[in-house]
């Protein structure tokens, strides 16, 4: 199928698919940050307003997250280069 | 394209309402009997609710975040 578009079709779907894909891979990463980080915040009976110490705990799980991914990173590269 | 767009909102719409489903679930009836009671019912709605806004505050974090590390990434280049 893709030899019957011309050549700025393809690139124009190549970009049109790589922005798509990205935005999936963000949208995923959200899904799993949202279950993962409401287990940690909201451990009592849910009522009809978040509390500030549980809106700050969701903010602060997602951060910690991302802080811990580079630790690890940072982690494994130090032990390398040992 | 459009097609391909909504089949990616489609999907993600159905992750939410899937996750919304097993999180409120969980917490609300804590011991199934033969019906969801009103009260069951008031609990899964407010969570349902909840959970949307831990979605939107997530993403808000989330997005503000790569904001943010693409500045630092551009301005150490």
């Amino acid at each position: 199928m893709a030899d019957r578009f011309d050549e700025a079709t393809q690139k124009e779907l190549q970009t049109f698919l790589e922005r798509e894909q990205a935005q999936a891979r963000v949208q995923q990463s959200i899904h799993t940050f949202t279950s993962m980080c409401w287990d940690k915040c909201i451990t009592g009976t849910p009522s009809t307003r978040f509390s500030r110490g549980e809106e700050s705990c969701l903010a602060n799980c997602v951060e910690r997250f991302l802080d811990t991914s580079l630790f690890m990173v940072r982690k494994i590269e130090s032990e390398r280069g040992a | 394209m459009a097609s391909i767009r909504n089949e990616l909102a489609l999907a993600n719409a159905q992750e939410l309402i899937n996750k919304t489903n097993d999180k409120c679930f969980l917490k609300c009836v804590t011991k199934p009997s033969t019906a969801l009671s009103s009260s069951e019912e008031t609990c899964l709605s407010r969570c349902f609710d909840r959970y949307m806004e831990a979605f939107n505050i997530v993403s808000r974090t989330y997005a503000t975040r790569l904001a943010r590390e693409r500045l630092e990434g551009q301005a150490q280049a």
